[in-house]
């Protein structure tokens, strides 16, 4: 399901108009993450406090939106763009790779609660094709 | 059984009773059977559906997805015995209508957004967890009679 050049710029035109916005929702996307599927805080036992909205909850999300962003400029090679990031899931993070897909989803939560305009089905499409490509990305080097 | 918190009861009401049907209910089928196009196959009598525009001004798409929000009712209005009210549903879902259980879930995702895209930032996450819980015994039950 790979993206086509159209959705490619929608992807990128979404991701400049969310520009200003990027840490919040990438804040956001994290807290949410924990709150509705709690078992995703067993990743984060070394936070003293990794409850939805806590400071390090809210500053590692911003770091994973970075992440996102620069994938964004890599969209048209993400396996390689992506090779570092995925060996340190692979070998040193070992995220079981569902978790890409749920915090995929509360991204787009967040998207469209922040953009609910601009967040229309076809570029819901478009960032949702983009958000799998990256996880199979960083699931490369798993095994 | 499930249990639930005061807090997820009262949220489910509220959403519930605030909800607009006719909007949030054709606006999650539309984004279903957009962004996962395999579902459009379910809908093959609803006419064209071959593009997101197609889809968004179908008016079948779009009377379907308020009955199917209306669906919902029943689990709100008996959350402690959800699975019981959907065996019937369950084996229409399974036996008349072949439905991979799966895209319940599909739908329920965009149901989540749909939802944000019309609450904003009061689609807080603690709302958000106790709708997709809500969901997700609902997308259960859904699937609990197939064989």
């Amino acid at each position: 399901m790979s993206l086509s050049a159209k959705q490619k710029t929608t992807v990128k035109e979404f991701f400049g108009k969310m520009s200003t916005r990027s840490d919040d929702i990438g804040a956001e996307a994290l807290s949410r993450l924990v709150a509705v599927y709690p078992q995703t805080k067993s990743y984060f036992s070394h936070w003293k406090d990794a409850s939805p909205g806590s400071a390090p909850v809210r500053k590692h999300g911003i770091t994973i939106m970075g992440g996102v962003y620069d994938a964004v400029t890599k969209i048209d090679d993400l396996k390689g763009g992506l090779l570092s990031l995925s060996e340190l899931h692979a070998f040193m993070l070992r995220v079981d790779p569902v978790n890409f897909k749920l915090l995929a989803h509360c991204m787009l939560v967040c998207m469209s609660m922040v953009f609910p305009e601009e967040f229309t089905p076809q570029v819901h499409v478009a960032v949702d094709k983009f958000l799998a490509q990256l996880a199979l990305a960083l699931a490369e080097k798993y095994r | 059984m499930v249990e639930w918190t005061e807090f997820e009861r009262d949220t489910i009401k509220d959403i519930f009773s605030k909800i607009d049907y006719d909007v949030v209910g054709p606006a999650a089928l539309t984004r279903c059977l957009v962004v996962y196009p395999w579902t459009r196959r379910y809908f093959g009598i609803f006419g064209a559906l071959y593009n997101a525009e197609a889809i968004m001004g179908n008016e079948m798409v779009a009377n379907h997805g308020k009955k199917v929000l209306h669906g919902l009712d029943r689990a709100v209005k008996n959350m402690d015995h959800i699975k019981e009210s959907y065996c019937e549903l369950s084996q229409l879902h399974s036996d008349q209508f072949h439905v991979d259980p799966d895209n319940f879930r599909l739908l329920a995702d965009c149901l989540a957004i749909a939802i944000a895209t019309q609450w904003g930032s009061a689609f807080t996450p603690d709302i958000q967890a106790a709708f997709q819980k809500f969901l997700s015994v609902v997308v259960f039950s859904l699937g609990s009679q197939y064989h």
